[in-house]
């Protein structure tokens, strides 16, 4: 059995991001025959010159009409070492909110840039949402190698540019691939045009990265989603706490501290309609007992007396602005934090972040569509948070606007 | 230990996830449920979800009246057996009514009709969530839609204006009369399907494994012989040793020539195929390059 790698990919049609999806897809099969003729038929009959397989993933009517990708389309393949989801992303900077949607769940996000352009504007907009989105592993593909004559020191170049940028970002992993995605040198199969490489294809990168150990294992987090009680005659006293587990590790006979209320206890058991497990991991999904009767709903969260998340009203965040309608300091927005909802304000925005330049303007007072900010929320009941640094779970939220019902805002909370 | 699932454990635990989010945020959750494959392993992750307590919530079948017999037995043996609750949403009653028209030509099926019953059937009942087992694999428009799908008051999906969904965070408020689809198979893939129904020895209709039945080629498609479907001018009735790899309404499902009759045979018929199963069994997918897309628009699944 294998596991998931979740990837997503930014990029606009000039990168050759469509092409290298393609390619990835169709040498993994996983592009099927009907998907292939009908991309080649709507390609002929719009008179284009060649198979465009940007028609692949963009689904939508308005985006074939255009011609862009405007939303996240999800994408599927396997081989024989893993699963893997792929949240491919529209490039501009229009799109902003798209790419963040796609990097949120992401353990991996693959860069694409034109060997010809060099380092662009853009391509360090894509790695500055990667990193602010807590992505754990960036893959920068240098695309169009056939055009520059697969030569070595215009990968270099690009190499040491990039890597001068990334030194002012979180990024922990970065790798440098030379491809040519229309010919497949370095996608799946080793190029023989670029001998001088002598680093993995993109897709054993894709295969081999390490992800297991990208997931927080240290502080036990349990947001409880729902209480199981089943009222009947054989499960009579039965009060089960289901949900996911956000981080760390709970084990059977585990001293416990509930919160808000404060209350220890220690499991009694980890159970699931399969039978009980001795201990739970992120991302599994189980239903906890505890050995006393404690009063526990949705919204509270388990976790150790003596590792605890910060409990408070008083959030400051890292937000991107999702919504037409700008963030209004008079409005209130419901949060969304692990199972917890709440009202919010937003007190104050600290900054606006200029996503190309990563300058901070102190001056900016609202955040309009896709801009960045960092911003102070209080809310009307405590959330039990970690930095999103230390723990993407429990770190993360949504903002809903209370009339339109819109999510209108993500956060990373610092 | 080494504290890692695999894809199948990973998929089981996002679905299990999602089902509790709607039940937990949402009044008046129901779960489509047609006796096909993926509405089947709906129902099973959503009986994991809740156990040992029963479905918190009722099956809704919107029935065609086109169906292959194999599959109403099973869909009425399994909710007998679980003890759930079951409401049938008719077609027929619309036709009746005159709020739908049946195309009468071969192979036009009662599938885009489904809609109108679909969305009487929500109104009726003040449904505000119905799980659907739709994956972002099966088709290009269903590959931008979100896991929980926000539909207006008319039950319309608008594609251009979809909610942002991030992390494990999903977005399920809504005003009266309006009401979210959710599909907690949205990350599956129809192999992941099969894998599963093998590793958790879940049971299905008859259909989906080989057997011999009287069929005509119709275009490319396979179409059985029934009592919904007879031979057109032309068409020769032949024997065929075959299987489906979707089930929906009886007039515009094809079969597939196929020999796979265990789990493992489709699972290894399913990692070697090149053509997708709506592809190679849907007539009413071929209409037009964005004929999901509309039906979807209008309400449809």
């Amino acid at each position: 059995m294998s596991e998931i790698l979740r990837f997503a990919t930014a990029g606009s049609v000039d990168d050759g991001k469509s092409t290298l999806i393609g390619r990835l897809l169709y040498d993994a099969k996983g592009i099927f025959e009907d998907q292939l003729e009908a991309v080649e038929r709507t390609s002929r009959e719009r008179g284009e010159g060649y198979t465009n397989l940007a028609l692949l993933t963009d689904g939508l009517r308005a985006e074939r009409e255009q011609g862009i990708t405007i939303d996240v389309a999800y994408r599927y393949f396997a081989t024989p070492k893993r699963k893997f989801i792929i949240a491919d992303t529209p490039g501009h900077i229009q799109y902003t909110r798209n790419m963040v949607t796609g990097a949120s769940t992401a353990d991996l996000a693959l860069v694409l840039i034109d060997a010809r352009k060099g380092v662009l504007e853009q391509s360090r907009r894509h790695a500055f949402l990667a990193s602010l989105l807590g992505v754990p592993h960036l893959v920068l593909c240098v695309n169009k190698m056939d055009l520059v004559d697969y030569d070595e020191t215009v990968f270099e170049q690009i190499k040491n540019e990039f890597r001068d940028f990334a030194a002012r970002l979180r990024v922990h992993d970065l790798t440098f691939i030379p491809i040519s995605a229309l010919n497949g040198d370095n996608v799946v199969e080793k190029s023989e045009n670029m001998p001088w490489y002598k680093g993995s294809t993109l897709l054993h990168t894709l295969e081999e990265v390490h992800i297991a150990s990208d997931r927080n294992m240290i502080d036990p987090r349990f947001p409880v989603q729902y209480v199981i009680r089943p009222m009947d005659d054989e499960w009579h006293d039965y009060r089960g706490y289901a949900g996911q587990v956000a981080s760390g590790v709970f084990r059977k006979g585990d001293d416990v501290m509930v919160m808000p209320s404060g209350f220890t206890s220690t499991i009694a058991a980890i159970e699931t309609m399969d039978g009980p497990v001795d201990e739970a991991y992120s991302p599994m999904s189980v239903t906890i007992r505890l050995n006393d009767e404690i009063d526990i709903s949705r919204g509270d969260m388990l976790c150790r007396t003596h590792n605890q998340p910060h409990a408070s009203q008083d959030v400051e965040a890292m937000m991107c602005w999702m919504s037409e309608q700008p963030l209004d300091s008079g409005s209130f927005y419901r949060i969304k934090h692990t199972t917890r909802e709440a009202r919010v304000k937003v007190q104050e925005v600290l900054y606006g972040l200029d996503v190309n330049t990563l300058h901070r303007n102190t001056d900016v007072h609202t955040l309009a569509l896709n801009e960045i900010g960092r911003v102070k929320l209080r809310s009307t009941l405590p959330l039990f948070a970690d930095s999103y640094e230390k723990n993407r779970i429990t770190g993360g939220f949504i903002l809903i606007h209370e009339a339109t019902n819109n999510t209108v805002a993500a956060g990373m909370i610092i | 230990m080494k504290y890692e699932l695999d894809h199948l454990q990973a998929l089981e635990a996002e679905s299990i996830h999602i089902i509790r989010e709607v039940v937990a945020t949402m009044e008046r959750p129901a779960l489509l449920f047609s006796g096909g494959k993926d509405s089947i392993v709906m129902l099973h992750l959503a009986r994991k979800a809740f156990w040992p307590a029963r479905l918190p919530f009722p099956l809704v079948h919107i029935d065609t009246g086109e169906n292959f017999p194999e599959v109403i037995a099973y869909r009425d043996r399994v909710v007998e057996e679980i003890g759930a609750r079951l409401i049938v949403g008719y077609v027929q009653d619309d036709i009746d009514a005159g709020r739908v028209v049946e195309d009468k030509r071969a192979n036009a099926g009662r599938n885009r009709l489904q809609t109108a019953t679909l969305l009487r059937t929500i109104e009726e009942n003040n449904f505000t969530a119905m799980f659907g087992g739709a994956r972002r694999d099966e088709e290009k428009a269903r590959a931008k839609e979100r896991v929980l799908s926000f539909r207006d008051e008319f039950g319309q999906w608008d594609p251009k204006n979809q909610r942002p969904e991030l992390w494990n965070l999903y977005n399920s408020r809504h005003r009266p009369g309006e009401h979210i689809r959710a599909f907690p198979l949205s990350n599956w893939t129809e192999l992941d399907i099969w894998q599963y129904i093998a590793e958790e020895n879940i049971e299905l209709p008859s259909i989906y494994y080989a057997h011999q039945r009287p069929v005509v080629r119709r275009g490319e498609m396979i179409m059985a012989i029934n009592e919904f479907v007879s031979p057109q001018d032309g068409e020769e009735v032949i024997e065929m040793v075959v299987r489906y790899r979707t089930v929906g309404d009886a007039t515009c499902t094809a079969a597939v020539e196929s020999t796979a009759s265990s789990v493992y045979d489709v699972i290894k018929e399913v990692a070697a195929t090149r053509i997708t199963e709506r592809g190679a069994t849907r007539a009413d997918d071929k209409t037009s390059e964005a004929a999901m897309e509309d039906r979807k628009r209008e309400g449809y699944f």
